[in-house]
């Protein structure tokens, strides 16, 4: 044989071995492994001290919690079969299941839990979501006594897969630094799955634990989550069946293209507990932003309706104040700001601003959160040209990458600014902390960074998180939500459209307020990927 | 002996660039706005004050840019690059775990762009005037005017979805992990797109540079005299005109080693490779100090490297350089 035919055969075996027709990951990976994909790199696995979506998926289905959640925001037995709140609401008396393990074998017992709450009030960056627990009393091995020094009405919520993780004590209670243990990274845990392998940035490798205290569950073997760092990838991955789930779609093109895609089902259900809002924020204690009237006329110009029909392609829900739509507390009997160019001129008039010689009033600045072009980019872009027609010259200002973003608005170095911001669950976890004046903190993201301050929303903020009854909370909230939609320090525009996107086939698919933060236990494949 | 001294002033040299290298980007990153501590609370979706002062006083940020570039270097002296603020882990171990993948990547690229650019490159050089020399020519101007991200993202699309037979993400089959002759396929399977994009951009650029040497090679007196003694071409131009060809080539290899680096950071990025490049940009995008200046000092370690590679490679290629003569 000639060498020409010699490289002929090489090059046609070559083609024929990377060229092969590609059989996808999730086609080869057996009826009961789930492999999702996502853009989200944990910095460790224990939710107890770390918040944010990176962490809370993963730690969700290692550690069990108390509660959990269903989509109608009722709490559920998890490892607490039942419970007790007492009737001066200071006091939570939790009762234990008798068959829970950790994934070392070791039973959960009250004094598990006792460590959790404590390491969680000292270590989570939530600091208020158990700023009222004093103690925990732990009367015999399966009851645990969450003791108050004030009520909590957001006490239960906080007891969540995503937001109380029971951690075993024997592991973590060694003395430690929790925030840098070693075993965050090699987590033991008593939930419906066991870490297995994690490479770094790479991939982590979840395995179903044989001893869960849910006979019958979790549905599926394995778990494999694939960290993809484009977005592009991940898609392209879901689309062709490498991957199962993408969870955490923003962008609307994204959520439009998956939906088209026969293989895939897309839903926007699980995000309710998250409770995402975008809202333009302003400083307002910056000239003219410091006037209430300045700040309507804006929102009388910026046009809710165009930007969530048309930006957003109809794919966000609108949102009219600083509780995310979904929410049982959310109010809607609120001032919408329905665009009304005449009444926004009249407010600038009012406000000292008329309009000059060439038209223009004033200019400012608008910043956004980089990485969320639809919601942030888009949104300023067409800002700047819809504040135009009431005088207002609107210069767009990029930042490179969040912290830069972070720095400026931080720091008040900011006229106004997109954002987007969650609620949490509960107000007391992730709406105070937007508009008591007693977080004005210089430095600090996603405080009061607009220097918002009411005297009255402080009394009613304060007065809601110990009230333990939900029809008078409710009322308080209400009048909270109406004072601070008056007021303007922020004119909210939709909840940001979250959507989870799985391939079909699947089901039991997390629905929860929670979502991917609450355990996946119940997944399985109804009609099994082809093999 | 004059090559040794040569040699050894090299890396004299080379070292107190390092040293540079280290201050010069010390302060780079330091002066970027915002810092790692804004990140990990934006991650944390907030996080209050005390908390946020903890997690300064924790890393050391709250002393001043001077003390803490000193305790830096200091510790670099003692061989400790500290610990990942993002990732949780100490750095050298970080960097242990993602140098093979972009070693792997950026020689297989380099490999590939050197062969095929020149092999191309002279191709077109036998008839400039052909229509294979002006195909090439057209290849390596789009080839060059290409950014790198974009490429790859067109070849993801192309590979990954119009025509769907190679993997697009990460490094190996992460569901059924293979092992042997297998896992040697399957990461090559995986390298064929990352790989392909990388050196797109490179062998537009070799491909040009050997196609003007070589027709500058051919019309030389030496090829003519080769010739009249009745060499066959592919000796003439394989012998006599190809050495000459690849000093140049060689030359930019080792200059083109930093940009390598540079196009591995977008590469990887598009295709999750689980390299340097990928950890460079999510260490640039969290401020993660110690990562990212301890991945451009190993970066800068490389480059350097391989320039003093390429100067002892082009001394064996160009005997005039090897025995002093012009």
């Amino acid at each position: 044989m000639s060498i020409r035919t010699y490289f002929l055969l090489g090059a046609v075996g070559l083609f024929s071995v990377f060229a092969a027709p590609h059989r996808s990951i999730a086609q080869t990976a057996g009826a009961n492994t789930l492999v999702i994909a996502t853009t989200q790199v944990p910095r460790h696995f224990n939710g107890a001290v770390q918040s944010g979506l990176a962490t809370a998926m993963p730690s969700a289905q290692i550690f069990a919690s108390p509660l959990r959640y269903d989509e109608n925001w009722n709490p559920q037995p998890y490892l607490a079969q039942s419970w007790e709140v007492a009737p001066d609401g200071l006091s939570v008396t939790l009762h234990l299941v008798k068959n829970a393990l950790f994934h070392d074998g070791q039973p959960v017992t009250s004094e598990d839990v006792a460590f959790s709450v404590m390491a969680i009030k000292a270590n989570h960056p939530f600091q208020t979501m158990l700023e009222a627990v004093d103690k925990v009393d732990t009367p015999d091995p399966f009851t645990a006594i969450i003791r108050l020094s004030h009520p909590n009405p957001a006490l239960l919520l906080a007891m969540s897969p995503a937001l109380m993780p029971i951690l075993p004590k024997h592991v973590y209670g060694d003395g430690q630094d929790l925030k840098t243990h070693p075993a965050n990274l090699k987590p033991v845990g008593s939930g419906p799955f066991k870490l297995t392998e994690y490479k770094q940035g790479e991939y982590y490798t979840l395995e179903k634990f044989d001893k869960f205290f849910i006979p019958g569950r979790p549905k599926l073997d394995k778990i494999v989550v694939r960290i993809v760092s484009d977005q592009n990838a991940a898609l392209v991955s879901l689309e062709r069946g490498d991957v199962n789930a993408l969870p955490f779609v923003t962008g609307v093109r994204d959520i439009e293209r998956l939906e088209k895609a026969p293989n895939i089902f897309v839903t926007n259900k699980g995000f309710a507990g998250v409770g995402p809002l975008n809202w333009l924020a302003f400083n307002t204690r910056k000239k003219p932003l410091d006037d209430v009237r300045v700040r309507q006329a804006i929102a009388y110009t910026a046009n809710r309706d165009f930007i969530v029909s048309k930006l957003m392609g109809g794919k966000a829900v609108p949102a009219t104040g600083p509780i995310a739509p979904g929410s049982p507390l959310d109010e809607n009997d609120v001032e919408t700001y329905k665009v009304d160019y005449v009444k926004a001129a009249a407010l600038l008039d009012a406000a000292g601003y008329p309009k000059g010689g060439d038209g223009s009033r004033f200019s400012l600045t608008i910043d956004y959160l980089p990485g969320a072009d639809e919601q942030q980019r888009n949104v300023a872009e067409y800002l700047r040209s819809q504040l135009k027609r009431v005088g207002i010259n609107l210069e767009v200002r990029a930042a490179p990458d969040f912290p830069t973003w972070a720095q400026r608005v931080s720091n008040y170095d900011f006229d106004l600014t997109m954002d987007t911001v969650f609620n949490w669950g509960d107000p007391v976890i992730g709406v105070n902390r937007t508009y008591l004046s007693s977080n004005i903190r210089k430095g600090i993201i996603w405080s009061n960074t607009q220097q918002y301050s009411n005297p009255k929303v402080d009394e009613l903020l304060q007065a809601a998180a110990v009230e333990t009854s939900p029809e008078k909370r409710k009322a308080l909230y209400s009048e909270f939500q109406k004072i601070v939609v008056a007021d303007v320090p922020i004119y909210f525009i939709n909840a940001t459209p979250y959507y989870n996107a799985f391939s079909k086939g699947l089901a039991g698919l997390p629905t929860s307020i929670w979502g991917v933060m609450s355990p996946l236990d119940e997944v399985y494949w109804e009609t099994p990927p082809k093999t | 002996m004059a090559f040794a001294i040569h040699l050894v002033r090299q890396i004299a040299n080379a070292v107190a660039l390092l040293l540079a290298v280290l201050v010069l980007n010390f302060c780079l990153i330091h002066l970027a706005p915002g810092d790692p501590v804004q990140v990990i609370a934006g991650e944390m979706g907030g996080a209050s004050a005390d908390v946020v002062a903890a997690l300064r006083a924790k890393y050391g940020l709250d002393h001043s840019l001077a003390e803490q570039l000193f305790t830096y270097l200091g510790n670099i002296a003692h061989g400790d690059f500290g610990y990942s603020y993002y990732f949780n882990e100490p750095v050298l171990g970080l960097i242990a775990q993602r140098l093979p993948a972009t070693l792997y990547l950026t020689l297989c690229a380099l490999v590939m762009s050197v062969i095929i650019g020149t092999l191309l490159g002279i191709t077109s050089a036998r008839r400039p005037n052909g229509i294979f020399s002006h195909t090439v020519t057209v290849f390596s101007l789009a080839g060059y005017a290409a950014p790198i991200f974009w490429t790859g993202l067109l070849l993801l699309l192309l590979f990954g979805s119009v025509w769907p037979i190679l993997p697009v993400v990460g490094m190996t089959d992460v569901v059924h992990p293979k092992q042997g002759f297998s896992y040697i396929v399957d990461v090559a399977r995986h390298l064929v797109l990352p790989a392909l994009t990388l050196a797109l951009v490179f062998i537009a650029q070799y491909s040009r540079l050997a196609r003007v040497n070589m027709i500058e090679a051919l019309s030389a007196d030496y090829i003519r005299t080769a010739r009249a003694k009745g060499l066959p071409e592919w000796l003439v131009i394989g012998k006599h005109a190809l050495r000459n060809t690849l000093i140049p080539i060689v030359t930019v290899v080792g200059l083109q080693f930093g940009n390598l680096f540079a196009g591995a950071v977008l590469v990887e990025t598009v295709f999750s490779w689980p390299g340097m490049g990928r950890l460079v940009f999510d260490s640039i995008l969290r401020r993660d100090y110690p990562t990212l200046m301890a991945v451009l000092f190993f970066s800068a370690m490389m480059v350097m490297a391989a320039n003093i590679v390429t100067d002892i490679v082009y001394r064996l290629i160009d005997p005039r350089i090897r025995t002093g003569r012009p």
